[in-house]
């Protein structure tokens, strides 16, 4: 009752209950402050609400189209440089020689050929490194001598540079295709074990507590509980993977190799072809950025379950 | 642990036969040999002050602690349901609710969809757990625990992260269910009007023992404002050493709460 009077009555008013307060409940102990606050105007803001919030940001054009403003405008200023002759040929070639170079190498079929050759690689490296990596992982994760000797070991291995590795790769295997799809296969591996294992591992233990309860066996529990909960750590893993596979395929194909972007590249190196290096560095760009889109592609599709998607 | 070995008890018309139930960890013994029987569709609620080993208690007949000594003879169908939902994530409703549910696949989808009916659910199947309300959910959670038609329900302050007005209508759903299906119930609470709203008997958990076993004698519909409500109300609260604060009842050279002295 006090505390309605406080909060309804005039100022005077508030006073005199403050004063004469001394029955001493909390409540009333706090109102001088209340009143002293209440007799200052107090600053208020419009907050942007509504459409005045959106429009202050965003003149309506799409994102997507915003940031590709960006590019157009790189690819015209290096043109231009081309163009005029500030930018070399034997230097850089400009955007209009590389993609006059890109249509002739597609058309005599080297690009292709290229192309298949080196697609062929990182669909063998990712086709066996993600099923080791994944294998491993569950090793790791589900059994205690897993992952006293899987996990130890390539905690450890992680650290070594793959390409460090190449050295060694080539007095076992020789340069042909094997020991380019092996680095990639293992460059693979490690990013998917890595992520799956801890996905694996931080599945919230009340899931295992309930799968006691509702009596799964350990098959059900790894099928119903294990696998979908360590998805979304499997697939940041193959993400970084798609990433790691194109990046060792450039260097397995710069070096030892006779097809391939990287071949194409190379040998144009020896004749200062610069268009064509172009070619295969955007070649390798959009291979990247549609694999990259793929695995986010089959990260919406199979995450629709997670909270804040 | 508690099948194989031949039972020293009686255990005829009982659902729950628990002897010398002791829990210890490390030094701290939380459960004293604790004595407790349920019969078959009793409804037992538990009482306790936070840490007084009354959850701790519901995970030995759940057996889910394999570190608890003494003799305990639950049924063989029994259910629990936790504090929060415990949904899996990334199954839908329905898979959650039939989740190692033996038998045929059809079989099981066809109880799950009744279970889910019977909780107000229906119509939810096919959803994610993340798009249901909190109070939602702890109903899927109990479709999924009745749905194994259990004699023994185990409920883990089930309804204490609801709101108020949740927490009421799934109190009357919990009737409605128990009415229905007549399981054994152990009722895990700190919230005594819930206790005496729901239950037949209530056990007070103290010290590691239980310190007061007694029927509750209200007839139903039970209601806050009766008599015998109320005075069993008192008594409960009493037993966990919380002075209601009303100013009658305050002994004497007691500091009220909320004054600065």
């Amino acid at each position: 009752m006090t505390d309605l009077a406080v909060t309804t009555g005039r100022t005077g008013r508030r006073r005199t209950t403050a004063a004469s307060g001394t029955t001493g409940t909390p409540g009333t102990s706090t109102s001088p402050h209340a009143v002293s606050a209440a007799d200052e105007p107090v600053a208020l803001t419009r907050l942007a609400t509504g459409r005045t919030a959106r429009s202050s940001r965003r003149l309506g054009i799409p994102r997507g189209v915003e940031r590709l403003v960006g590019v157009v405008l790189f690819i015209a200023l290096w043109e231009t440089a081309a163009q005029v002759g500030w930018l070399r040929s034997d230097i850089l070639a400009g955007p209009s020689t590389a993609l006059t170079a890109g249509v002739d190498l597609w058309k005599d079929g080297t690009l292709p050929s290229s192309l298949w050759a080196s697609l062929q690689r990182v669909g063998w490296g990712l086709g066996l490194g993600i099923p080791i990596g994944t294998v491993l992982a569950l090793f790791a994760g589900l059994s205690r001598i897993g992952d006293d000797v899987v996990d130890a070991n390539l905690q450890m291995l992680r650290f070594v540079p793959i390409i460090a590795l190449q050295p060694l790769l080539v007095v076992w295997l020789g340069v042909g295709e094997t020991v380019k799809v092996t680095m990639i296969v293992i460059g693979v591996a490690f990013p998917i074990y890595v992520n799956t294992s801890v996905a694996i591992k931080s599945i919230d233990p009340k899931y295992r507590e309930l799968s006691d309860v509702v009596g799964l066996s350990r098959g059900q529990l790894i099928r119903r509980v294990v696998l979908p909960g360590a998805l979304p750590g499997f697939l940041v893993g193959l993400r970084l993977a798609t990433a790691i596979a194109w990046l060792l395929l450039v260097f397995a194909e710069t070096i030892n190799a006779t097809s391939g972007i990287g071949f194409m590249m190379a040998r144009a190196q020896v004749f200062f072809q610069t268009d064509v290096i172009v070619v295969g560095l955007v070649t390798y760009a959009v291979l990247g950025l549609l694999s990259d889109g793929l695995v986010r592609f089959i990260e919406r599709r199979l995450l629709t379950w997670q909270p804040g998607r | 642990m508690t099948a194989v070995i031949e039972p020293t008890v009686d255990l005829d018309g009982l659902a729950v036969a628990a002897r010398g139930v002791t829990r210890t960890f490390g030094d701290r013994t939380v459960l004293r040999g604790l004595d407790v029987d349920l019969r078959p569709g009793e409804f037992v609620a538990l009482l306790g002050r936070s840490g007084s080993g009354k959850s701790t208690f519901l995970r030995a007949l759940a057996g889910l602690d394999d570190g608890v000594e003494g003799e305990i003879h639950v049924p063989v169908a029994r259910s629990v349901v936790f504090q929060d939902p415990r949904l899996l994530p990334w199954a839908s409703v329905l898979d959650n609710v039939v989740l190692g549910l033996g038998g045929a696949r059809g079989e099981a989808a066809t109880a799950g969809r009744a279970a889910l009916a019977e909780v107000g659910l229906d119509g939810h199947e096919r959803d994610w757990p993340k798009t249901l309300s909190g109070g939602e959910a702890q109903r899927a959670a109990l479709a999924r625990a009745l749905v194994r038609e259990p004699a023994l329900l185990l409920l883990d302050e089930p309804f204490g992260a609801l709101d108020a007005l949740t927490r009421i209508r799934m109190h009357a759903l919990v009737q409605q269910l128990h009415a229905r299906h007549a399981p054994a119930v152990l009722l895990v609470t700190h919230d005594v009007d819930e206790a005496v709203l729901l239950a037949d008997r209530v056990l007070v958990l103290t010290d590691g023992r239980i310190s007061l076993d007694e029927v509750v004698d209200v007839p139903s519909p039970r209601l806050r404002g009766d008599d015998r409500f109320i005075a069993l109300r008192s008594r409960l609260l009493a037993e966990l050493g919380v002075d209601e604060g009303a100013e009658g009842n305050r002994p004497a050279g007691a500091t009220p709460a909320g004054t600065l002295t």
